[in-house]
């Protein structure tokens, strides 16, 4: 499973990164995480408020930060 | 009531004496800061659940499918409807762009978002009541409509930095289908976060405004932000631009201001400068757009409302 985080740099989009990294040794599962910050690879996902979330190439969350569950949750 | 719990505190509990510069300035502080702490979070709670329902996903498939001028119209619009922040600046810009939404549109709606955010209309709804707040929404979106529709006039389109590839085909927002009682809780810690951040703001604010209650004489306000200052609201205006995390400080030394003689048109100027332009998102724009577009836009915005503060002091 490839996870990446969509964001251009701010508080919110490291908060996200935290989490998901969290969310993924809770839930046992073998994920890679990769963070995006190039802005033209973000627009490619059709994602207009960051941070966003993409799990193997699908976007299933913007503009928010996610909780640890909510992440643990969407991987499983 | 609640003024009275106050005055019971101060006058008969801490026994100050009435009358007294300190016991009025004290009495003044608790008195305030607790009711705008308290309107802050109830108001900033519905705004924010509201605006759950309203993406800018959404807004960008709708607007995609306007012209100009109902495009800007609707693009002022939807900025008081849909969250914002400066840190989504570029990927929101260049995704109205991608969605080959007209550029003064897009600014129009760039002008609105951050100039209609839930802490400054909640600031002026619980300081100034429902007439002002309306009016500065009124006026934030004559500034956003006049500014982008000048800005699309003056076919700046090269100055944009990146090379935006159109989407082809249809745009279409994704519904995502989120349950009440997660809009409820998102809601609740989105107004958590904000207090957390604006509360020392708001307490610094009125702090700063209770000793001008007390101290400052109105005459002195007068002659500087008053009717005998002609140029009171270009300096308020500049004066606000490079403000910006402080609104909510900034917001309770305004209410003191007009109480003692500041023209509300003024006040309006600077509340709009402080909100609608800020430093960092400058510098978040110049990594996509050049230092002339950027310099066009906050040309435009200062001067409308400088235009939009004379009016109203003019009719009122």
């Amino acid at each position: 499973m490839k996870i990446e985080i969509l964001g251009t740099g701010c508080a919110k989009c490291k908060s996200l990164e935290e989490a998901t990294k969290q969310a993924v040794a809770k839930s046992g599962k073998f994920a890679q995480i990769e963070k995006v910050d190039d802005i033209l690879k973000i627009m490619e996902y059709q994602v207009m408020s960051t941070p966003g979330l993409v799990i193997d190439g699908k976007v299933v969350s913007s503009g928010k930060v996610l909780s640890v569950d909510e992440i643990v949750a969407l991987i499983g | 009531m609640w003024q009275e719990s106050v005055n019971v505190f101060v006058y008969e509990w801490l026994k100050m004496p009435h009358g007294e510069k300190l016991s009025d300035a004290l009495n003044f502080f608790i008195y305030d800061t607790v009711k705008i702490l308290f309107l802050l979070a109830t108001i900033i709670f519905a705004i924010t659940l509201l605006r759950s329902y309203f993406s800018t996903e959404k807004v960008r498939a709708y607007l995609s499918k306007k012209h100009e001028y109902t495009g800007n119209v609707l693009a002022a619009l939807f900025g008081i409807i849909t969250p914002f922040c400066s840190c989504s600046a570029i990927p929101l810009f260049l995704g109205f762009l991608q969605a080959r939404i007209p550029l003064g549109v897009t600014f129009s709606y760039l002008i609105s978002a951050p100039l209609n955010n839930e802490i400054a209309i909640a600031m002026l709804l619980s300081m100034f009541g429902w007439k002002v707040a309306l009016l500065y929404i009124g006026f934030g979106l004559m500034v956003a409509i006049m500014g982008g529709i000048i800005i699309g006039r003056m076919g700046l389109e090269k100055e944009i930095l990146i090379e935006v590839k159109p989407i082809c085909g249809e745009i279409t927002a994704n519904e995502q289908q989120i349950p009440f009682t997660i809009r409820l809780k998102d809601a609740k810690e989105y107004t958590q976060d904000i207090l957390a951040k604006t509360w020392i703001y708001v307490l610094a604010g009125v702090g700063v405004g209770a000793f001008i209650h007390g101290y400052v004489p109105t005459e002195f306000i007068v002659r500087v932000a008053g009717v005998d200052n002609i140029f009171a609201v270009p300096i308020v205006t500049l004066l606000g631009v490079p403000m910006y995390s402080n609104a909510a400080g900034v917001m309770p030394l305004i209410e003191v201001l007009t109480s003692k003689g500041m023209l509300m048109g003024t006040a309006l100027s600077f509340m709009m400068a402080i909100t609608a332009l800020s430093l960092p998102e400058a510098m978040i724009l110049k990594r996509i757009m050049s230092l002339k577009l950027i310099g066009i836009f906050f040309g435009t915005v200062t001067l409308g409302i400088i235009g939009v503060g004379y009016l109203f002091n003019a009719i009122l």
